[in-house]
């Protein structure tokens, strides 16, 4: 006899060191669909939340190519714990959308072996903080292995990462450590801040060769916006405004340009808006790729405002906010009135749940660094 | 005697991998259980082991040190079809890896190679093992399975562009079946876990058809195995029962720390407890070594799953030309292994079945010392990489970063008076 373990028997879920999801579980996991059960893709412009706005590109994106794969931890019966997989192995089977031990650098690494087999593996790190144990494999092996074989062996994999404060998590579960990735060359690192960037650019990055570490504002999950479903997206590197390596300008504005990325978009949108109550005209721009990182789009329009104010959640220090300064200030100091500036995180850990929306960049901290260039 | 499967370049493999010496299948019952005779211990249940992680009772082997063929219950069917030619060839393979070991020892402290890992002392491990794979098998080595990739057709030249600093790699991992080197510890064993699960998924196993069902082999050490990617990949490997071996070459060494600061028993111990059979083999023993290789691999193919070889061998040279062993070993325990060194036993073995003629191993010699001088002429000719060349490949797709680098160190370099290749170093 063979001392192989019988999988149908398997030990049920380790113990209670990870957390669960902080928004509603569902009291019971739904039973696997029967094929039948499995609705048909929605099509036309439709009302969704930025969590259902993956699931459904994810779900076009299994359906266009039978060597996409989903892997990672409670995505399969449980629909992820944002649910962002719901459903999807009922209709794709365990093979597809797989749940895998609790062994985040071996998701990653069966993911590189999978991809030199042929597949396009989209890899799910439960949360931004458990993503270190397989930051070896993605920093020393999946960003390297196209230059290392002289461009024999490409790697499509995406690794979408949920990141990012604001809902009231334990530690480890509110962390924004995009930076780490995007300083990595070999990777890139694209963050949707909208329902509609959500949808296009989860199938953008399935469908690019290079490996993209996906982040997506878990703070945002739950807010709605439009999408147009039947929109044609699978175009990863393409034109300006729609491709992946693109930033966009999501609103036109004369005196102050904010950049801004994942989930602070939204915190810059209201900041313009509030602004525009006291007559200040605010341009936002949405970064959308950190790596490569958009420069002309930014100094376009930092050309035409003269003053720059970056925002994220992630510490300021080495941050992509020094990165767009530094960037901004050698292509534009002559067109400066003021110094970038930069809002974010503080050079310490992520604080407790009581206190995190004195650390998150808050609209009045914005609208505070937006008086600060103004009035230089 | 060998000549008709003598290819014309002598640093190619012998016989072709998947050729007449690959691929045994003695058994009929397919799955795993079938290779258990009444006689031997299941597989997944390893003998007790005195001596701990170091321990030599109950290897698998079949040819004793002084070369005396000894008859194994359970191994025996895995080498029945070998002829002497392809022993012959084995041997000719393994003094061919340890001609390249001399050789590239010899060129990096003539400043050619910047550094060198030998395989020295591990060659009938590696050949054994190698010889057993199919041409649709793939290999992920660690850093010195010079011998296996020789056994793949790699033109081991090419693994010396990774030492001269001219490739990060060197040679197609596609065209060969044999992945690029992994330096990072035990990184590949999952990677050849996820390639056997991309196999599964590609319905090539259990097909029956030997042309078809594809294994996945991960070299790693013993070192390797206090790496959690290594446990990792045995967890994945296991509950995906993927057709993968992990072939863990315990040559009592990771530098200057012994196996004992890695396992306090034997490191093939630990597969069963992930649900993974496990053999432990001599691995100075080129027969045995083929032989649970063999059967590891067909187990694979069939849809048995992983199994978890450690070929116990001994890591005869320095870890590589930077390390000193005499700080941290005894001259006596080398001397030890030097007295079975895995190539003589072959040697001994052939030899005394009056297969290894004084001019056999004469014709083998000159080979290897033609071999020798491909190697000195093909790194001194290696050239020099354009200094944009590192610009390139960095990613599948132009990224705008690498192209804005590319272009200012292009004209940075265009703006010198004498820009050819080299000229402002």
């Amino acid at each position: 006899m063979t001392a192989t373990i019988d999988t149908t028997s398997a030990p049920g879920h380790p113990g209670p060191t990870r957390a669960t999801s902080p928004t509603s579980p569902s009291a019971t996991s739904p039973a696997p669909a029967r094929s039948s059960d499995v609705p048909p893709f929605p099509t036309g412009t439709q009302r969704l939340t930025f969590a259902k706005a993956l699931t459904l590109g994810l779900r076009r994106a299994l359906a266009d190519d039978d060597r996409v794969l989903l892997m990672g931890e409670d995505i399969g019966r449980l629909g992820g714990v944002f649910r962002v997989t719901d459903g999807l192995q009922a209709e794709f089977g365990d093979d597809r959308v797989v749940d895998t031990p609790l062994a985040e650098s071996g998701i990653v690494g069966t993911a590189i072996g999978l991809a030199m087999r042929g597949y396009r593996p989209v890899l799910e790190i439960q949360f931004d903080g458990f993503i270190f144990p397989a930051y070896d494999q993605i920093t020393t092996q999946l960003a390297k292995m196209h230059y290392r074989s002289k461009g024999r062996l490409s790697l499509p994999v995406v690794i979408r990462v949920p990141y990012g404060g604001g809902i009231g998590a334990v530690e480890h579960h509110s962390e924004s450590p995009e930076v780490l990735f995007a300083h990595t060359a070999g990777l890139r690192v694209v963050t949707p801040s909208s329902p509609a960037e959500a949808y296009a650019l989860i199938q953008q990055a399935i469908a690019s060769p290079d490996p993209v570490l996906f982040f997506e504002p878990k703070g945002r999950y739950w807010e709605k916006g439009e999408v147009d479903l039947d929109a044609a997206t699978a175009v990863p590197h393409g034109a300006a405004t729609t491709g992946m390596d693109c930033a966009r300008v999501v609103r036109t504005g004369t005196d102050v340009t904010l950049v801004a990325y994942g989930p602070t978009v939204a915190t810059a949108l209201k900041a313009a808006d509030a602004a525009a109550a006291e007559g200040t005209s605010i341009e936002v721009v949405d970064l959308r790729t950190l790596s490569p990182l958009d420069t002309a789009t930014v100094a376009e329009s930092v050309r035409r405002t003269g003053r720059c104010v970056v925002v994220h959640e992630a510490p300021v220090t080495y941050g992509s906010g020094a990165e767009v300064a530094a960037r901004i200030t050698e292509e534009c100091f002559y067109h400066l009135e003021a110094p970038v500036l930069r809002v974010g995180g503080f050079h310490i850990p992520y604080p407790v749940a009581k206190i995190e929306h004195d650390y998150l960049p808050s609209l009045d901290r914005v609208l505070d660094a937006v008086d600060r260039a103004l009035a230089f | 005697m060998t000549e008709p499967g003598l290819p014309t370049a002598p640093w190619s493999p012998a016989v072709t991998p998947g050729g007449p010496a690959a691929a045994p299948t003695p058994t009929s019952g397919g799955g795993a259980a079938a290779h258990s005779t009444p006689d031997a211990p299941a597989p997944g249940v390893l003998p007790a082991v005195e001596g701990g992680p170091l321990g030599e009772d109950g290897l698998v082997q079949l040819l004793t040190p002084p070369g005396e063929r000894v008859s194994h219950p359970e191994y025996d069917a895995y080498v029945a079809h070998l002829t002497d030619d392809d022993l012959v060839d084995m041997y000719r393979d393994m003094v061919l890896t340890r001609r390249f070991d001399t050789e590239a020892t010899a060129l990096q402290r003539q400043g050619e190679l910047a550094l060198f890992a030998q395989a020295l002392g591990q060659e009938a491990a590696q050949v054994g093992s190698g010889r057993a794979l199919r041409a649709q098998d793939h290999v992920f080595p660690s850093y010195r399975e010079h011998g296996v990739a020789l056994v793949r057709g790699v033109d081991l030249t090419e693994v010396l562009r990774l030492f001269r600093g001219v490739d990060h790699g060197g040679w197609d991992p596609v065209a060969h079946g044999f992945h690029l080197y992994t330096l990072v510890i035990g990184s590949h064993a999952l990677h050849a876990t996820g390639y056997a699960m991309g196999v599964q998924r590609d319905g090539l196993v259990g097909t029956g058809d030997d042309e078809r069902d594809t294994a996945v082999v991960a070299y790693f050490g013993d070192g390797a195995t206090s790496q959690g990617d290594v446990n990792e990949a045995l967890v994945f490997a296991s509950v995906n029962r993927a057709p993968v071996v992990l072939f863990c070459q315990n040559n009592q060494w990771a530098i200057s720390e012994p196996t004992t600061r890695q396992a306090s028993a034997p490191i093939a111990a630990r597969a069963p407890g992930y649900g993974i059979p496990a053999v432990r083999v001599d691995g100075n023993d080129v027969l045995a070594s083929y032989a649970v290789t063999a059967q590891a691999l067909e187990r694979a193919r069939t849809g048995g799953g992983p199994t978890f070889v450690e070929a116990f061998t001994y890591r005869m040279g320095a870890h590589t030309t930077s390390d000193d062993p005499s700080r941290y070993r005894s001259a006596e325990q080398e001397q030890y292994w030097r007295d079975r060194d895995p190539i003589d036993r072959l040697r001994a073995y052939l030899t005394a079945r009056g297969v290894l003629s004084d001019e056999l191993v004469a014709k083998v010699q000159a080979e290897a010392d033609a071999f020798g001088e491909h190697v000195r002429t093909a790194v001194r000719g290696m050239g020099h990489p354009a200094p944009a060349s590192m610009f390139e490949h960095v990613y599948a797709t132009p990224h705008a970063g690498v192209e804005a680098d590319r272009a200012w160190f292009e004209q940075y370099e265009s703006s010198f008076l004498d820009t050819r290749e080299g000229s402002h170093r």
